[in-house]
């Protein structure tokens, strides 16, 4: 799909003055060529009057006309040093991919000089040596736009050349040129032409200041910077003459630059705008259940353009319990932790029967009530650590903020705290930056920090996924203990049905926004009942498996959250679907002890 | 083949340590290790990717199949043509695109794939299409990294009977690494367990898995999370 162009005023004001000077370059000749080069020696060098708008030349000439003519010769000189720039600046950095490594740096050396010289000066020596007029001028303003297509080039021809696609055509023997031609031009093009488009703005520009300065346009030839130049004398007389070039350049100037702005937006823009769409409220809930510490009922997350990536999901969670919530990645498993915490990016919408956390709807919790009763660890302990901070000073700051602790009792319970989550020199570690701890230290730093207060619940989103297994071990067993002692519930989020089996109580399974099934752990490995959940275990090999049997597989792939039909989400990758799971949503009911299953053939 | 005294140094660091393994053929070798235990620098000097020291025998055609299915295919370029980059000695259209719908059906792929997109594939046929392109140079030892671990669950399970298959049915020879034991045990012949840039025991995978050695596999085949219990007391 193309990107298209956005309807913001900025992009329609610059289509529409470049779409104005493409007319005026093709129709303004034919049309006004004659006025403009008609000698008057009855009105020589007049100011604005009827018959001449913005008065006449030293000639008698009409500007008005001469204005409207110079359009077609201002851009086409423009389009011209453009395209020199443009591609002269592609050849150079693209060369260092292609060429070997000693005239592959000494090209890059020379770009970078380049770089560093100031552009007009550069434009200014080439027009120069190369002799005045239109010619110089093009030439120069192409000399001065190189390098930083060059630059651009390099860095953008860099970032692909590093990446797996390319290794793997070296291994198999595809050759730099063809590496080149089919890898690295294809996929650097987009940025390069929206490029151009902005460098067409600054080379006009470039050009009206060479004419200005007397190295561009030579007479009898004109364009508008030439017309500038000549109207700039009488400025104190007849400002008139010189305001038609001036605000000619300036429109065609910002056109260029408004049109390739929104061309390099447009760009750039992943998610397509679609009309608001709020995630749908469902019927009262009933009653609330007063010993949870968590209690959610028909939580829906819903975006713009009818995605709706976690739908009427509901769970309760008892103090000191560990439920898993396990599914593939967009099952909407992190979404779920995400607006229970409140933290659903924008333009996301959260709606809920009930989100009750401690008894107290989430909604009506200040932040710092909220920042007491929920402790949150992501997948990235870096992400949730400020690098450029000491990690004792960072938990410090959640005593002082939240509980209104003095600096020093606050760092005394920071050191208490690392130290409880095992951290063998809590003194020490807390006076380190996070840059200078592990990966598990780390991740126990972030867990220390939610326990800075006395959390209710507890939630940790794949807190295991980027560590080794021996570490994920020891971070498991710190969860487990952390429950156990401070009574908290956890709510653990995982694509590993292994690890949420050996460290949950309680299991729900997700897939495509919605929990097809939930069950207690001791009858998650013999006892699943969805077929999904049966097909994700069979698939999942462990240290018993037997070798000489193939894996279980599950044909097809998960919907998109916008795709899901009115039938179960899993029918068409399920052995068991019939012409009614197609048609009709099983719903979520009890079966077995303390389980519930969504299935139309579990019986 | 045989790899003998290989050692990989970035600057000061040692990332490969005089490894010495022997990859037998139509054999595939696990090789299992934690973040930074050197077994991706062990592989990316096999592949031909970083220099190194030591001696490497009996493989002139390495390839690899990479961890990240979604990095490692140009998004600009059909499934074919990726495909067809590996195709050698087949200059003409018509052989090629033969070859590379023979190569699609190597790794399950129906052949109406070639024309689209990988933006259009799931990551588990996106991976049989990185498989297939390196098939297609004919290797003598393919190099798998990590290649599914950027999978879900329900599409590994494929990728791993694939791997199988490829030995029985291709004889092929393959260096597998992992971070991931049971997968490692699972598609393995012989295991290799490296630890701080050397392999500190290899054996067949019956033997290393069932009677460890050495206190770091020990360790390891401990920490593999298991589905029934564990860290429940």
């Amino acid at each position: 799909m193309k990107p298209r162009l956005p309807r913001t005023p900025a992009a329609v004001a610059g289509a529409a003055l470049v779409a104005a000077m493409v007319v005026l370059a093709v129709i303004g000749p034919p049309i006004w060529g004659a006025t403009a080069e008609r000698i008057d020696a009855a009105a020589i060098l007049q100011g604005t009057s009827t018959a001449h708008p913005l008065g006449t030349d030293s000639l008698g000439r009409d500007l008005l006309a001469r204005v409207l003519v110079a359009g077609r010769f201002s851009l086409a000189l423009a389009l011209a040093a453009t395209l020199i720039g443009g591609l002269a600046g592609i050849v150079l950095g693209a060369l260092p991919s292609v060429l070997p490594g000693r005239a592959a740096r000494l090209i890059t050396g020379a770009v970078n000089a380049l770089v560093a010289f100031p552009g007009l000066l550069l434009a200014m020596f080439t027009a120069v040596v190369s002799g005045l007029g239109a010619r110089g001028a093009v030439l120069g303003i192409g000399v001065a736009i190189a390098p930083g297509f060059a630059r651009l080039t390099q860095t953008l021809a860099a970032t692909v050349a590093g990446s797996d696609y390319v290794s793997a055509a070296r291994m198999l023997g595809v050759s730099r040129r063809r590496v080149l031609t089919g890898h690295v031009l294809p996929n650097i093009a987009e940025p390069l032409i929206l490029q151009l488009t902005q460098s067409l703005g600054g080379a006009l520009l470039g050009l009206a200041g060479m004419s200005f300065l007397g190295l561009g346009v030579q007479p009898p030839s004109f364009d508008w910077g030439r017309l500038l130049f000549d109207g700039f004398a009488r400025i104190y007389v007849t400002p008139e003459v010189a305001l038609g070039p001036a605000a000619a350049i300036a429109l065609a100037g910002i056109g260029f630059n408004l049109l390739g702005d929104a061309m390099a937006k447009a760009a750039a823009r992943t998610a397509p705008a679609g009309k608001k769409r709020t995630a749908a409220v469902p019927p009262d809930p009933g009653e609330p259940d007063p010993g949870a510490v968590l209690e959610v009922r028909g939580l829906s997350v819903a975006f713009p353009g009818g995605a709706t990536p976690v739908r009427e999901l509901s769970l309760t969670i008892a103090p000191g319990e560990i439920v898993g919530l396990v599914g593939e990645s967009g099952s909407g498993k992190s979404l779920t932790a995400a607006a229970i915490g409140g933290l659903v990016p924008y333009p996301g919408t959260v709606g809920y029967g009930r989100l009750l956390l401690g008894g107290r709807d989430v909604a009506t919790l200040s932040g710092k009530e909220l920042g007491t009763a929920l402790a949150m660890v992501f997948q990235d302990p870096m992400a949730s650590l400020n690098p450029a901070l000491r990690v004792g000073g960072q938990l410090a700051e959640v005593a002082i903020v939240h509980q209104g602790a003095g600096r020093a009792e606050a760092n005394r319970r920071a050191v208490d705290r690392l130290g409880h989550v095992h951290l063998p020199d809590p003194a020490a570690t807390a006076r380190q930056h996070p840059h200078e701890l592990s990966g598990g230290m780390r991740q126990r730093a972030v867990i220390a920090m939610g326990l800075m207060a006395t959390p209710r619940l507890i939630i940790a989103d794949e807190p295991t996924t980027a560590l080794d297994v021996t570490v994920q071990r020891q971070i498991l067993r710190l969860l487990r203990e952390v429950t156990e002692e401070t009574g908290a519930a956890a709510l653990f989020i995982s694509h590993d049905i292994a690890v949420v089996g050996g460290l949950c109580d309680r299991v729900m399974v997700m897939y495509a926004g919605r929990v097809v099934e939930e069950l207690p752990v001791a009858r998650l490995a013999a006892e699943a009942a969805h077929p999904y959940t049966r097909a994700l275990i069979a698939s999942l090999p462990d240290m018993d498996t037997d070798r000489d049997r193939p894996l279980a597989s599950i044909p097809g792939r998960q919907p998109a959250p916008s795709d899901v039909g009115p039938g179960c989400a899993f029918a068409d990758r399920c052995a068991l679907a019939t012409a009614r799971c197609a048609a009709e949503r099983p719903p979520l009911i009890s079966y077995g002890e303390a389980g519930r299953v969504a299935c139309w053939e579990v019986k | 083949m045989i790899i003998e005294d290989l050692t990989v140094r970035f600057g000061a660091f040692t990332a490969v340590d005089r490894v010495t393994l022997e990859i037998p053929p139509g054999r595939i070798v696990g090789l299992v290790g934690e973040s930074g235990s050197g077994k991706s620098s062990l592989a990316r000097a096999v592949s031909g990717l970083v220099p190194y020291t030591g001696r490497i025998d009996g493989a002139h055609n390495v390839q690899m199949v990479f961890q990240d299915p979604y990095a490692s295919l140009d998004p600009r370029m059909t499934v074919g043509d990726s495909v067809a980059e590996g195709v050698r000695g087949r200059r003409d259209r018509a052989g090629r695109r033969a070859e590379v719908d023979r190569l699609l059906g190597l790794v399950s792929l129906p052949a109406d794939l070639a024309g689209r997109y990988p933006r259009e594939l799931s990551g588990g046929q996106r991976q049989r299409v990185a498989v297939a392109r390196a098939l297609g140079a004919a290797p003598d030892l393919l190099v798998a990294d990590e290649i599914t671990s950027a999978l879900d669950v329900s599409v590994q399970g494929a990728v791993l009977n694939l791997v199988r298959s490829l030995r029985d049915e291709l004889g092929l020879s393959m260096l597998f690494i992992s971070h991931n034991l049971a997968v490692v045990r699972y598609v393995s012949d012989v295991v290799a367990v490296m630890h701080q840039g050397r392999v500190v025991e290899a054996g067949p995978t019956g033997q290393v898995v069932g009677e460890p050695a050495h206190d770091y596999t020990r360790a390891l085949l401990e920490a593999v999370p298991r589905l029934t219990g564990g860290l429940r007391e």
